[in-house]
């Protein structure tokens, strides 16, 4: 008997003890009609050639394990952003409960979300009743500030039309007349996770800039000295929105952040839960029509909400792609610059000079390593820029949601640098593809999220954990990624996985730890 | 370390309905006619707990709940490890559900075994517009060239496919036919089905009645068969939960023919109707396949809990009474040969849990089989409820729960959290969802769906963990640390 009450054992032990080895051995073999040994590595070796390679890259219609979710995740992300506000997600009630265990995973924290919970017979006659009365409930039990509105794939697949549900729930009195209820369709069925970001950003935006669903005057726009902020569906969006205001405040500049989820997402134990915490505020949201002009940290998750700023109400909008090296940060901040006149002061530049101070202390481990790349359109585009920056070589570049217009912008960055020469690009490719690919083109070292220690498994690669959702290492997120102080993070995090490499790979005594060096 | 515990009884009757009253006070009038129907106390006596179960979450509200889809992919199928479970729609639901059960198997995954894997149609606008089927097809054929060594194929529906008139029943019989009568499932759980997780059950149960033992039928078994071949119903091998467990039936000289369904694989849910009993553990998930089975193949089934000590002799004396003197006497050894480690693990736990009062509020089987393991430990559950059970739950709950427990079906997020600050408990023991409200308020608690990550916690070598991290849980000294000292 392997247990014991002074050490007990956990599962990482205990099912490794010979009673159990055992028993699951004579469970395989006479029960589970088991494949036979030699054609299970006869398999295993056949799907890592580039024969298996070309028929997994031929699949049309079958996705194995992807890199991205559905539209209704990024609404969530987007709308606990704004005060006091409780995400309304109209259609079946399981998905919020994924959604909010998701939050809940990668965050460790709680994720407040509501469901319309419709069933059955809302299928057959529509969600107007679920909407009706959990407007009313809502409003009532949490006494939220606002109530943002989104969609899953059944109430899109039925046609639920959100605008007139809206309306027809407050002429009811689920909720005051005047009371704010943006909303926004999110099907699951198009786009992924960055495109309910976009589509939720945009309903707010339009809803109090635009009347409000026709029931109140549109804003008049009368242009000032402050810029508006986006972070977009960002895994550090804590750690970064924190960062951003520091270096804004440094600055001086006026901003107003814009579904700053920062607060929310990151509470103190102390005693209370706070369901809300932070964020922007409704009358945030009302002067950010005034602004100068709007920034967007993430091109790709906010393409319907930068035009609709840009074209209806002409301000100006820029966009990064999750910036992260050095050059990056330095574009960030001189657009930030020349748009609001305010010099970048020299606690940025002291700042700075000390991130490539650490890039020259260090890149010599990163140099011509190569790296493959998986993650959000954005962040992809963010982390190859560093990595080339230390001299590092991305090979495989994926992003299942990137499209063929970011194909073409990952091209051009890697055209224009000697150290993406031998890169590809991969849209609307998953983690299978993957696979295929570090086998038949190993990297150095992989980057990607939680899901990504399944190819560091099969394939050997090691796995830098950057990206959405990392439920397996605990608060990365409160660290930052942007500015010169962002920078550094990613470069200790990448730094730290090499040398523990380097030092698995020469701790054997008296074979190979003459290289088990104390000094790196 | 309750504050103002009420004394008797009568005052925590009357706390109790008090607290119900002014919890329902917050909802509009016609949700709260609805849910008072669904708070309520036990009454000892009482042959259920008085409350209404197994109906639509109010809308609005934050109900702890998922859907069909999660009850089938999530917890019934998708365990079965030599089978391909595909996600049939958006992206989204296989997205979320990936991984995150930790239904511990063996197998050579993406090779020979699938479970740790996301396989999905990831839907688009065409495919709703024009249907899924063509693309369901092409998926197969997919699947049967780069996974090979499958051993059949689950279709796990997602809302979209029952509003589309999609016909995956078509799909799968033909597919089935081409590749030489593989097993091929559909599966009708969309999302919007039913109230809860539970109808997703059911609807998997049944798959597995039409679409596997039907298919069985008259076939000889392809293991040699012994008068002591039981199967394991209704353990998902979190953690490794079947684990734990299959080694005491062993023990005991039974021969675990099968597991349902976690490290599971088809053949063993082939081999079951041979089974001379069936044992269940999840009685709400899987009693429907295991009173099939009873009727159509005559194999008898019987409830069990493996959860602490006391339960555990009391599981084992009773499954051993459907057979002879030999394994009613290596129950008696197995009971005897584990008491060493329970009294030492109770010796040195029980003084540090003594008298902690508990909240639950799990699925549909673990609000009521915990509480045993916690009162081994000198615990008292004092308040309890299912998200997804039904009535006959709750009946079986009174022979689990003291008078004057608080009583709450599919609890609201609201509810929860006022219940939890007005009573105080020493522990809360829930999900993933409410674990980080309840350590924000200063509370601890431990998920009792996922273990935490920890586990097993059936089985005598799952007390033992049990107890350690409920210790862990309640006696860290992170809980002096929520208040500041200035």
């Amino acid at each position: 008997m392997p247990q014991n009450a002074d050490h007990v054992l956990d599962h990482f032990d205990l099912f490794r003890q010979p009673e159990y080895r055992e028993m699951l051995a004579n469970k395989k073999k006479n029960f589970e009609n088991p494949v036979a040994e030699a054609e299970l590595q006869r398999v295993v070796e056949w799907t890592k050639t580039p024969e298996y390679r070309e028929k997994n890259f031929a699949r049309e219609a079958l996705t194995v394990n992807p890199a991205k979710a559905c539209q209704p995740l990024g609404a969530v992300f987007a709308a606990v952003g704004f005060e006091g506000t409780v995400p309304f997600v109209h259609g079946s009630q399981g998905c919020v409960a994924y959604y909010r265990s998701h939050f809940s995973r990668h965050f460790k924290e709680p994720s407040s979300c509501v469901s319309s919970s419709m069933t059955e017979d809302a299928a057959v006659f529509g969600g107007l009743n679920n909407m009706v009365d959990g407007l009313a409930n809502t409003y009532n039990l949490y006494k939220p500030k606002m109530i943002s509105v989104s969609t899953t794939c059944m109430a899109e697949v039925i046609g639920d039309d959100l605008n007139a549900f809206i309306k027809t729930a407050k002429s009811k009195g689920s909720v005051p007349e005047a009371y704010d209820v943006p909303f926004a369709h999110t099907p699951a069925f198009v786009g992924s996770h960055i495109t309910g970001y976009d589509n939720v950003l945009k309903g707010v935006f339009e809803h109090f800039w635009g009347g409000k669903a026709g029931t109140v005057e549109k804003l008049q726009r009368v242009p000032n000295e402050t810029i508006n902020f986006i972070g977009g569906f960002d895994p550090y969006t804590v750690g970064n929105l924190r960062e951003i205001k520091r270096i804004f405040d440094l600055m001086g500049v006026e901003y107003t952040m814009i579904a700053d989820n920062s607060d929310v997402w990151d509470t103190p134990t102390d005693g209370t839960f706070r369901m809300f915490d932070g964020g922007t505020t409704i009358d945030e949201m009302n002067a950010a029509v005034h602004a100068k002009a709007t920034i967007s940290m993430q091109e790709y998750c906010t393409e319907k909400t930068l035009n609709y700023i840009k074209s209806e109400w002409d301000q100006e909008t820029v966009s990064f792609n999750h910036p992260i090296s050095v050059q990056a940060t330095d574009k960030f901040l001189m657009e930030i610059s020349r748009i609001t006149g305010k010099p970048v002061p020299d606690q940025l530049k002291l700042e700075r000079g000390r991130l490539v101070d650490a890039l020259a202390d260090s890149s010599a481990h990163i140099h011509g390593k190569k790296f493959a790349i998986y993650g959000d359109p954005d962040l992809c585009i963010g982390l190859a820029e560093f990595l080339m920056e230390c001299g590092g070589e991305p090979t495989h570049i994926l992003a299942t949601n990137g499209g063929k217009a970011w194909e073409a912008k990952v091209q051009a960055m890697l055209d224009a640098n000697q150290f993406g020469a031998n890169c590809h690009v991969y849209p609307l490719r998953d983690l299978w593809h993957m696979r295929s690919l570090l086998f038949t083109e190993p990297v150095d070292f992989l980057i990607g999220n939680t899901y990504g220690k399944y190819l560091e498994r099969d394939t050997g690669t090691p796995l830098i954990r950057i990206g959405f959702p990392i439920f397996d290492r605990h608060h990365h997120h409160r660290y930052p990624v942007w500015g010169y102080q962002g920078g550094l993070n990613v470069l200790v995090w990448i730094l730290d996985r090499i040398f523990e490499e380097i030092d698995r790979n020469t701790i054997v005594p008296a074979h190979s730890d003459f290289s088990y060096d104390i000094i790196r | 370390m309750s504050l103002s515990a009420p004394e008797t009884i009568e005052e925590i009757k009357q706390r109790n309905k008090e607290l119900i009253a002014e919890v329902l006070e917050a909802y509009p009038e016609k949700s709260k006619k609805n849910r008072a129907k669904h708070l309520n106390q036990f009454n000892e006596g009482k042959t259920d707990c008085s409350v209404k179960s197994n109906i639509k979450s109010v809308p609005g509200v934050m109900t702890i709940r998922g859907c069909a889809y999660a009850g089938s992919k999530g917890v019934v199928w998708g365990p079965i490890k030599d089978m391909i479970h595909i996600s049939h729609g958006p992206v989204g639901c296989g997205q979320y559900s990936w991984a995150s059960r930790r239904n511990y198997y063996i197998g050579t995954t993406g090779v020979d075994t699938f479970v740790t894997m996301q396989f999905t149609s990831d839907f688009q606008e065409k495919d709703i517009v024009f249907g899924g089927d063509k693309k369901l097809a092409k998926i197969m054929d997919e699947i049967m060239e780069l996974f090979p060594l499958n051993h059949g194929v689950t279709v796990q529906s997602e809302c979209p496919i029952g509003l589309i008139g999609d016909d995956i029943e078509a799909v799968s019989k033909q597919k089935s036919r081409e590749y030489g009568g593989k097993t091929i499932v559909p599966v009708r759980c969309e999302g919007f089905r039913g109230v809860s997780q539970s109808l997703g059950h059911h609807i998997a149960n049944d798959s597995i009645r039409d679409w596997v033992f039907d298919k069985m039928e008259g076939k000889p078994a392809t293991f040699e068969q012994t008068p002591y071949d039981v199967a394991i119903i209704g353990d998902y091998n979190i953690g490794g939960d079947a684990w734990s467990s299959r080694i005491l039936l062993e023990e005991m000289g039974l021969r675990v023919i099968a597991q349902w369904s976690g490290d599971g694989s088809i053949a063993e849910l082939e081999a079951t109707p041979k089974a001379k009993l069936n044992v269940l553990h999840c009685y709400r998930s899987m009693n429907y396949i295991s009173r099939h089975m009873e009727e159509k193949f005559g194999v008898p089934w019987v409830e069990y809990n493996f959860f602490g000590p006391s339960k555990i002799a009391e599981s084992l004396r009773t499954i051993a009474s459907h057979f002879d003197d030999k394994i009613k006497e290596g129950a008696e050894r197995v009971i005897a040969k584990y008491a060493a480690l329970s009294d030492a693990v109770i010796e040195k736990y029980r003084p540090r849990l003594h008298g902690r009062k508990v909240m639950l509020f799990v699925g549909g089987l673990r609000p009521r089989h915990v509480i045993g393991a916690y009162e081994d430990l000198g615990m008292e559950v004092v308040g309890t409820g299912y998200e997804f059970g039904h009535n006959d739950d709750y009946q079986r709950t009174t022979h689990y729960v003291k008078d004057g427990t608080l009583i709450y079906d599919d609890v609201t997020g609201f509810e929860f959290e006022k219940f939890v600050e007005k009573i105080q408990p020493d522990l809360v023991g829930s999900g993933i969802k409410e674990k980080y409200v309840f350590q924000k308020m200063g509370v601890p608690f431990r998920q009792m769906h996922s273990w935490d990550y920890s586990g097993p916690y059936h089985g005598y070598d799952g007390f033992a963990i049990f107890a350690r991290d409920m210790d862990m849980a309640i006696n860290s000294p992170i809980w002096g640390l929520t208040k500041a000292p200035f």
